[in-house]
């Protein structure tokens, strides 16, 4: 007997191949922490070119009670550091927390009395991600990143997880332009 | 009405203070700037100040600017005109919008508990601006209503934007608890 193959059929296939998680990861909801211009590109990113929605991200909340992970998206300040800290455990767990842009991971440019010198020192960190600020490839790299954790490591909670992750993404070396735009550089 | 006429309302109400205009910058070409800048003692500013809100030859009804230089380690030379006794120099600048002249007053206080007094009864605009001395200069401003930091956390102890603050300072932006994945 033969079935027509329907999306939901395949959902229930993957499911039953990779778990829940494989649907889990696809249901992240960020908290854009954006203090600076990567700020712009975190938004770029959520616009139609790059299209976050792609990875199931798109629905960002301005409120940590609602979201699970925090996109800390430029540098951060002396007087903002124990916001951000209040911010993270305000974020319902399980929570994963991207840190974006040089200036956020490690200062970047600005080294003076102000400017906080990586919100890691105070903050577990999962994902870097380079660049000053990162292009969308590579934040959405960040988030593919946070997505392969979430589908091999399940939504356990930050207790059982221990330290911060620490990975890197990987910055895009080259960018490979759209069809429609091909021709004009 | 231009600035001349303005530094002469000042000689000829004040002949005590030795009011003296001095140009503003000096171009490359050798020539001065047609801006002046006088120097006032901090004891007769809201004396000077109010005259020049009030005086109808002078209207300066604006208060642009308020702010402050540090003159630590400044070279002296023969046309610096800055005593190297004084290390700080508050700046206001004045605009008129009635003749369209502009002046600035400086007046120079030094270390230790550097004050000056306020003009926040002449210009209610002086409020903010103040403050923002106050809080990076550590200069105070005597009958200010309200003098606490504006910019930098209330705990912050030192004033960064004097010359003699390490540029990556003294360890505030180390100064946090660590938040760890089991805090919450």
């Amino acid at each position: 007997m033969e079935y027509g193959l329907t999306r939901l059929d395949y959902a229930v296939d993957m499911i039953k191949k990779h778990g829940i998680n494989w649907a889990r990861k696809c249901s992240l909801w960020p908290l854009p922490f954006a203090t600076a211009c990567c700020g712009i590109e975190l938004m770029h990113t959520a616009a139609s070119r790059y299209d976050v929605a792609r990875f199931g991200a798109e629905a960002m909340r301005c409120t940590p009670r609602q979201c699970d992970l925090l996109i800390c998206a430029g540098r951060v300040v002396v007087k903002m550091m124990p916001v951000l800290q209040r911010i993270y455990l305000q974020v319902t767990e399980p929570k994963w927390v991207i840190s974006m842009g040089a200036c956020a991971s490690s200062g970047g440019v600005f080294d003076t009395y102000a400017v906080v010198q990586g919100i890691d020192q105070f903050l577990p960190v999962d994902v870097y991600v380079p660049g000053c600020p990162p292009r969308p490839e590579t934040l959405l790299e960040g988030l593919m990143a946070i997505q392969r954790v979430v589908r091999e490591a399940g939504v356990k909670s930050s207790k059982e997880r221990g330290r911060g992750l620490g990975l890197v993404a990987q910055s895009a070396s080259s960018v490979e332009l759209g069809p429609g735009l091909a021709g004009r550089t | 009405m231009a600035t001349a006429d303005v530094i002469e309302v000042l000689q000829e109400r004040f002949p005590e203070l030795g009011i003296e205009a001095r140009p503003l910058c000096r171009y490359l070409d050798g020539r001065d700037s047609d801006q002046f800048w006088v120097r006032v003692p901090p004891e007769r500013l809201i004396e000077v100040m109010t005259l020049l809100r009030d005086d109808p030859r002078t209207k300066f009804e604006q208060l642009c600017d308020l702010t402050c230089v540090d003159y630590l380690n400044y070279p002296t030379t023969a046309d610096t005109a800055v005593p190297p006794q004084d290390r700080f120099a508050v700046v206001y600048s004045l605009l008129s919008l009635t003749h369209g002249h502009r002046l600035w007053i400086k007046v120079f206080v030094n270390d230790p508990d550097p004050e000056v007094p306020s003009v926040y009864a002449i210009w209610n605009g002086a409020d903010w601006p103040e403050r923002e001395v106050f809080d990076l200069f550590g200069i105070r401003f005597t009958g200010h209503p309200d003098l606490q930091r504006i910019l930098l956390p209330e705990d912050f102890i030192d004033y960064p934007l004097r010359k003699d603050y390490p540029l990556r300072g003294k360890g505030e932006r180390e100064a946090f608890d660590v938040v760890r994945r089991d805090s919450a």
